[in-house]
């Protein structure tokens, strides 16, 4: 274990696979449900502590926060069929994995999506104008990662484990108590780099949860094609505890990972959370899921929709109020505008801006290319002299 | 100043470093009891604990990858490579990751990781161990990219790779490793001869020839022998392969009106194509002859006992120095 400044800890002595696998809370391949999907409340002996502090209001303002990411999602994918975003990658039925997790953070705890968590991103504080940005094409970056304790989105499938699991490390060397949470899919638990990263978390029991949302389809690929045994079974392997948890249960995602990040900053090491859920829409506007997809499937999820059962749990508790729903719509309505106002009205990049930050120091064959492009740029203000050639 | 072995004088570097900036970790397979296989990192982790000088699982990815991780949370990873040939399962993470990151978050997020890579052949080894896997990385921009040549740059420039905000591939010539030469410890290095500087190590006048990492002493003794002959070679030390330094070799284009540039890397798209190109474009009318390489060949780095075949050679850079001065040579009479 890498652990205190004065450098008594060392990885060589934290303990071995086996010892530390210990994993009494993943038996048979359980899925966890705190709630049913007939908004029933299931009680759990151990994972309901983890929740106690969620009462009417609470569930009030997740029901919020899920209607609004999935309004963003909505508003998000007319824009992009309206011309206004390149692209945008729908996280359509997984509200309750994001905002289940991304509830269950500290602000110091640090967070590397991949690139469908805009609502992970909106719960952490960035702008929706951050966040279209990306997808307009107006910006590699989205927001600033060390304000909201955020990476920025991450195309290549599974990389950003190892990011998550050597800032723990850093985390680790600092003595601190802060958790690091990665985010990938189940296509991603194919890439080398997320081996990579558990061997990595588990020999140097680094503060990091793996959460792993497995919304069944990586593009056109089934999960069965990614893997002959279910995703949590497989960090086992590497020493790391792991949980199943209903994807589609926010109460659930989020006992689940408040225990997983406990666990992480009370020096317990990583842990594997998958997360089961469904991915309702294309993996991007740019894919047609109905070339691959039974619909009878899609139906089948439909009625586990996570928004919708977290509706019949307020309806069951009498919380469904129409002061509750007006007060959600308008939020909703609020954030869609903006993010449509400012995506609308962004301002075009400027063509020299192409050259920037490629470096954080001066580089010279930068900086030559950069002249010469300004020159060219230039030539079209200057008359054209006779015989000037 | 102290007469150091090269593989000391990064050792040294590394130490300094270390001392210095507490936010310094290496990283890599092998680097802490063994002091890596080459022995660079030796003593390191006996005097600086477990938790900077890091033994790391056998995975390069992860290497790097994890390097990501703590420069993200402010740290300034050393990452050790174990041989060339063994880069390339990081390759993803050096080129979309490491290489992208500042440019990627409009500068907010800096990626000062040093990752050392023993390069070049020379040493009788086995497959995957002699690889100039250098002009990758010179294509890919985000990254800085230098090889050393002497003990004294390799003390120097390694403490500079490491204060670099921006990410440092740092080429070390294997088969030099154990060659010793003057190094001044106390050098100052906000004096020292900056990261992206050329040197001009052979002053001449009728060629100029360009060399970098193990192939520098090389170009420099087939200096000293074209001298035998009356004939006056500048030799040029890149240092740095990105970006290379190209006034210092225009100056001396333009003094010689010739350019040889040697590497034992294959030389198709290798680093002598760039610099035939733009030192042609620079200094076209300077120019008394075509440009030449003297490179390794278009093959996987051969089994030892022909590895003397492929790698440049005194003789061989000679007969391209020939080829430059229109003297006799082996394509005399070849067309084109």
């Amino acid at each position: 274990m890498l652990t205190d400044k004065a450098g008594k800890g060392v990885q060589n002595d934290a303990p071995r696979p086996g010892q530390s696998a210990q994993n009494p809370l993943r038996t048979g391949g359980n899925l966890l449900q705190l709630v049913s999907p007939e908004g029933e409340r299931i009680s759990h002996p151990e994972f309901d502590l983890w929740i106690k502090d969620i009462g009417d209001e609470q569930l009030g303002s997740l029901f919020e926060d899920m209607t609004v990411i999935r309004r963003i999602d909505t508003e998000a994918t007319a824009l992009q069929r309206q011309g206004e975003l390149a692209l945008w990658p729908p996280l359509l039925g997984q509200e309750a994995a994001q905002i289940g997790s991304s509830r269950s953070l500290r602000d110091d705890d640090f967070v590397f999506p991949s690139y469908r968590e805009s609502g992970v991103a909106y719960i952490r504080g960035a702008h929706v104008s951050e966040i279209a940005q990306v997808w307009r094409g107006n910006a590699l970056y989205a927001w600033d990662p060390q304000r909201i304790n955020m990476a920025t989105p991450q195309i290549i499938i599974g990389s950003q484990s190892l990011h998550a699991t050597g800032y723990a490390m850093g985390v680790q060397l600092d003595g601190a108590s802060t958790a690091v949470l990665a985010y990938f899919g189940d296509g991603a638990t194919s890439e080398g780099d997320v081996s990579e990263a558990m061997v990595f978390a588990a020999s140097f029991q680094a503060p990091v949860v793996f959460f792993c949302q497995n919304n069944h389809w990586a593009i056109s690929e089934p999960v069965r094609v990614q893997s002959h045994v279910q995703l949590a079974d497989r960090p086992t392997g590497f020493g790391i505890p792991s949980l199943r948890v209903d994807g589609n249960d926010v109460l659930a995602v989020m006992a689940a990972t408040r225990w997983a990040l406990d666990r992480a900053r009370s020096g317990g090491g990583p842990t594997f959370i998958e997360a089961v859920t469904y991915r309702m829409g294309p993996h991007t506007t740019a894919d047609d899921p109905t070339r691959y997809r039974d619909p009878n499937e899609l139906e089948d999820w439909a009625a586990k929709d996570p928004i919708l059962r977290l509706r019949r749990l307020l309806d069951v508790k009498g919380l469904l109020t129409e002061d509750l729903e007006g007060r959600v719509k308008a939020k909703a309505d609020a954030v869609a505008a903006e993010l449509r106002n400012s995506c609308v009205n962004m301002p075009d990049p400027q063509p020299l801006d192409v050259f920037n930050h490629v470096y954080s120091t001066p580089n010279s064959w930068i900086e030559r290319q950069k002249d010469h492009y300004s020159r060219y740029l230039n030539s079209f203000n200057q008359p054209v002299e006779e015989g000037a050639l | 100043m102290s007469k150091l072995t090269f593989a000391r004088a990064i050792n040294a570097g590394l130490r300094k470093s270390l001392e210095n900036d507490p936010k310094v970790v290496l990283i890599g397979e092998d680097i802490g009891s063994l002091g890596g296989v080459f022995r660079v990192t030796d003593g390191l982790q006996k005097d600086f604990g477990k938790h900077r000088v890091i033994d790391s699982p056998l995975a390069e990815s992860g290497i790097i990858g994890t390097a990501v991780g703590l420069a993200y949370r402010g740290y300034r990873p050393v990452c050790e490579i174990q041989f060339d040939g063994f880069i390339y399962p990081a390759f993803d993470q050096i080129v979309s990751q490491v290489a992208k990151m500042h440019y990627r978050t409009q500068g907010r997020v800096k990626m000062p990781i040093t990752i050392r890579v023993p390069f070049g052949g020379g040493i009788g080894s086995p497959e995957h161990h002699s690889e100039s896997p250098e002009a990758y990385f010179t294509h890919t921009s985000g990254l800085r990219v230098v090889a050393v040549s002497n003990p004294q740059d390799a003390y120097t420039m390694i403490q500079q790779a490491i204060a670099s905000d921006d990410p440092v591939l740092y080429f070390e010539p294997k088969r030099r490793y154990h060659d010793k030469g003057d190094v001044d410890e106390s050098i100052d290095l906000s004096n020292a001869m900056p990261l992206d500087k050329a040197a001009v190590v052979n002053a001449g006048s009728d060629v100029t020839l360009v060399a970098y990492g193990p192939l520098v002493k090389t170009a420099k003794d087939a200096a000293q022998a074209a001298a035998d002959e009356g004939i006056s070679v500048e030799v040029i030390d890149l240092r740095s392969l990105a970006p290379v330094d190209y006034p210092v070799v225009e100056a001396s284009v333009r003094k010689t009106g010739r350019l040889v540039i040697t590497h034992e890397a294959g030389q198709s798209g290798g680093l002598g194509a760039e610099i035939a190109a733009s030192i042609t474009e620079r200094c076209f009318n300077y120019l008394e002859s075509a440009p030449v390489r003297i490179t390794g060949f278009d093959v996987p780095y051969p089994y030892s006992k022909l590895e003397m075949h492929h790698l440049p050679n005194l003789d061989r850079i000679l007969d391209g120095v020939d080829r430059t001065l229109g003297r006799p040579n082996s394509l005399s009479g070849l067309e084109g």
